[in-house]
């Protein structure tokens, strides 16, 4: 919200921006006057602003695989068990290809790895899954970036290609109440290994946020967004204060050249 | 005739002449040979006090005999909480050769310590909104025996963001408020440990804003109590030194502050690159050698592997008095003694006021002196070494010599970064910068978090840069950047631009008129121009 003058410097300053008009000199007065009744703006009113943040390697240690793994692992039967963990661990540089090449491609390979799982034994598993390693692997500045973040007024939007149920009780964890993550499609209870649209990744995480910001009437300007990934530059790049956290080579890279904030929340 | 007799002034004070030798100026990373004009007056530094004998002896006879209080020992109890704070990386510059005199303090202090069965100790770097500083600067400071035996529980930094180690003790008369660190707040015998490198530092400011938040530091680090210090090197006449002062007065209310203070002389170099701080004209052969080489070897590599070079050469500076006990009588004797080392006499200002930035600044350690840096050593500290009146006339040129390149420390100053890049075009006035601007960055989580977790100075340090030059910029008429190699960050900073220093003299006389007076510190220099 906008202040009313408050100084000289202030007023001078309204001057340079270009807002001056008959109404602004009236508001000048008064304010100097010390009239407090009044309260009158000076500029249009500043918009909301928010704070965007990926998950998995920006707030937490862990990333897609690790619950891929703690699924795999507790999978019902040893037998079934050791099959879907050896056939997580061989996915592995795969995986980590295709990542590298597009985040599209890599979730259509990751994805399909959740076909034929049962959508209550998502859920059942979800709490243990927040328990034993989503909770643990939360980074210690995590805690700290969040509550400076809010303190300052800025809504705290999770923008993240986890499953919605694995990542439902981190949420509440960290006092999240606006977030966006994938949904598997299940047909009959048992899921196909395919995603709900949007889904969100890449370009798709920009894009949701856009729409969103428009929806709620906040300003992108005055927002801020963190990330860890180059797959998530564009989310960076359409808000006022971009940051990389814990960030891999590339993003690094990409940081350094633009000059943006490179945080360790470890 | 007039030249000779000039000559003779002061040995810090020399007048170039027809038969002078060039003078070496820093630029940087670099040093340039230059033929001043005729009738130039270069302030050299003092020679340097020569340095106690035995620094343990003097430490030991400072706690043993201190000023307004009882001793040290006599201070003690058996399971009593104690906390000692430390100055920081920027003092002394550059780095000093170990073992650092903080080290050597400490070692006897801790020792005494544990004599008197005092083990509930924490040792606190008072960094303020410094950048923390890295685990391997923090071993070389306190040395491996200190190091190992309290980092990282019991030996660590001031965080000035993190709301539950901080504590508020009242504000002045005056509304400003002051909040420091809850540890040293809550410990039954609080001692500082300080290095005073000029006589801005040590006295109140130690505590008052070593180990203070940004809300307490913003009450006088701002334009107009800049503006009013005339200059901050002097704490007669600094209006910073005063409010320090006013909030000292809170500290010792609340807290036992035992005060320990040291005053170095300004051995900077010794052996092979000592021929920086000595007149020209009286270079040996050798020396001339020494400089010829420095400066081929420097022309080969690259400006980081320069950087490199220069910051890893320590400074041999000695300790020259350590006084200990009550703040007040501490600070004055230190300050006494540091206007011994630094005071140069000169009579008469001058109209154009050369000065060589080096690559040594409090906020640069092993780091790149970015654009806002060179602004503050140059509108800042340079232009502030000077007691009772400024030492450029009102309205006089000052030339700066740097290359000004637009590098910035990601790590190190990333809010800076954003402060030059977006701030600057829109706006020079430190009023407006900081109504407007200042409190966002401080309050940005991406640079509270770097501060906190990192090496990152504060989100507000880059305001604070700004406001540091800013009697310097209300004072004079124009600065000219000689060497540039850019014509953007001069602009930025609203500056001239010279390719090289007789081009950058030429345009000064232009505008101050053909007679007019130069003088040049030379540099690197710590030492105050002592006005008539």
């Amino acid at each position: 919200m906008a202040e009313p003058y408050t100084s000289f410097f202030h007023y001078r300053e309204t001057l340079a921006l270009g807002y001056i008009g008959a109404t602004h000199i009236q508001q000048l007065l008064l304010s100097l006057s010390g009239f407090e009744g009044l309260v009158w703006r000076t500029l249009e009113e500043h918009l909301a602003a928010a704070a965007f943040y990926d998950l998995e390697g920006t707030l937490v240690s862990t990333n897609l695989i690790h619950t891929l793994g703690f699924y795999a692992r507790n999978e019902p039967g040893l037998v079934r068990s050791f099959k879907k963990s050896a056939a997580t661990l061989f996915s592995l540089p795969v995986f980590a290809i295709t990542d590298q090449y597009s985040r599209k491609v890599f979730n259509d390979l990751y994805f399909k790895r959740y076909k034929g799982v049962k959508e209550d034994r998502l859920r059942y598993l979800a709490d243990d899954l927040f328990i034993s390693v989503l909770k643990p692997a939360v980074f210690p500045g995590a805690y700290e970036l969040l509550e400076k973040s809010r303190s300052l007024g800025l809504r705290q939007v999770v923008v993240t290609g986890a499953l919605d149920v694995s990542v439902k009780p981190l949420m509440e964890h960290l006092g999240i109440e606006e977030y966006v993550s994938n949904r598997l499609e299940f047909v009959n209870g048992v899921a196909t290994g395919r995603l709900l649209p949007p889904v969100m990744a890449a370009a798709t995480k920009a894009s949701w946020i856009r729409v969103f910001a428009e929806r709620e009437g906040l300003s992108l300007s005055d927002s801020y967004a963190y990330t860890d990934s180059m797959s998530d530059l564009p989310m960076l790049s359409i808000v006022g204060h971009p940051a990389a956290i814990n960030p891999d080579m590339r993003l690094r890279q990409t940081a350094l050249h633009h000059d943006w904030p490179i945080l360790n929340l470890k | 005739m007039a030249l000779q007799l000039r000559r003779k002034t002061h040995e810090s004070v020399v007048y170039i002449d027809r038969d002078s030798a060039p003078r070496i100026m820093p630029s940087g990373e670099d040093f340039i040979l230059e033929d001043l004009p005729i009738g130039t007056r270069v302030l050299y530094p003092n020679p340097p006090i020569k340095g106690l004998p035995n620094r343990e002896a003097a430490i030991r006879y400072a706690l043993n005999h201190p000023l307004g209080c009882d001793p040290l020992f006599a201070q003690l109890e058996p399971g009593m909480r104690v906390t000692v704070a430390v100055d920081d990386i920027s003092l002394p510059l550059p780095p000093m050769a170990t073992p650092d005199i903080r080290q050597s303090v400490l070692e006897i202090v801790l020792d005494m310590l544990s004599g008197h069965g005092v083990d509930n100790v924490h040792i606190i770097i008072a960094n303020s909104l410094h950048r923390k500083m890295t685990e391997w600067e923090m071993k070389r400071m306190v040395g491996k025996k200190i190091f190992d035996e309290y980092y990282p529980d019991r030996y660590y930094n001031h965080d000035a963001e993190w709301a539950d180690g901080l504590i508020k003790l009242g504000e002045t008369k005056h509304k400003e408020p002051l909040t420091i660190n809850r540890r040293a707040a809550e410990s039954d015998l609080l001692i500082y440990v300080n290095i005073n490198l000029v006589p801005m530092d040590g006295g109140h400011k130690s505590v008052a804003v070593g180990l203070c938040d940004y809300q307490s530091l913003r009450a006088h680090h701002e334009p107009q109590t800049i503006r009013d210090s005339n200059s901050y090197m002097d704490p007669a006449r600094s209006e910073l030194a005063r409010k320090c002062d006013r909030l000292g007065k809170i500290v010792d209310e609340h807290l036992n502050v035992f005060h320990i203070e040291t005053a170095i002389n300004n051995r900077m170099y010794k052996g092979d690159m000592d021929f920086l701080l000595r007149n020209e004209d009286d270079f040996t052969a050798f020396d001339r050698m020494k400089f010829e080489a420095m400066r081929y070897t420097m022309s080969k590599l690259p400006r980081p592997a320069r950087r490199k070079l220069l910051h890893s050469r320590p400074a041999q500076y000695e300790m020259i008095a350590c006084h200990a006990g009550k703040t007040e009588p501490v600070h004055e004797k230190i300050i006494a003694k540091s206007f011994d080392q630094y005071a140069i006499p000169v009579t008469g200002q001058c109209d154009i006021l050369i000065t060589g930035i080096p690559d040594i600044s409090p906020y640069n350690v092993y780091s790149i002196l970015n654009p806002l840096l060179v602004q503050v050593m140059g509108l800042g500290y340079h232009f502030n070494f000077y007691r009772n009146k400024p030492l450029l006339k009102k309205g006089g040129v000052l030339i700066i010599h740097h290359p000004c390149y637009d590098e910035f420390d990601h790590k190190f100053h990333p809010s800076y970064i954003e402060f030059f890049n977006r701030l600057l075009p829109e706006t020079r006035d430190a009023f407006v910068l900081r109504d407007k601007y200042e409190q966002e960055f401080a309050n940005n989580p991406s640079y509270v978090e770097m501060y906190r977790r990192g090496n990152a100075f504060h989100g507000a340090h880059p305001f604070f840069m700004w406001y540091w030059g800013e009697n310097g910029r209300q004072h004079v008429g124009k600065v000219i950047a000689a060497g540039a190699e850019n014509a953007h960050v001069p602009a930025m900073l609203g500056w001239d631009r010279a390719d090289n220093l007789t081009e950058a003299i030429a345009m000064a006389r232009s505008f101050m008129g053909s007679s007019a007076e130069i003088t040049m510190l030379h540099q690197p220099i710590i030492g105050i121009a002592d006005m008539e």
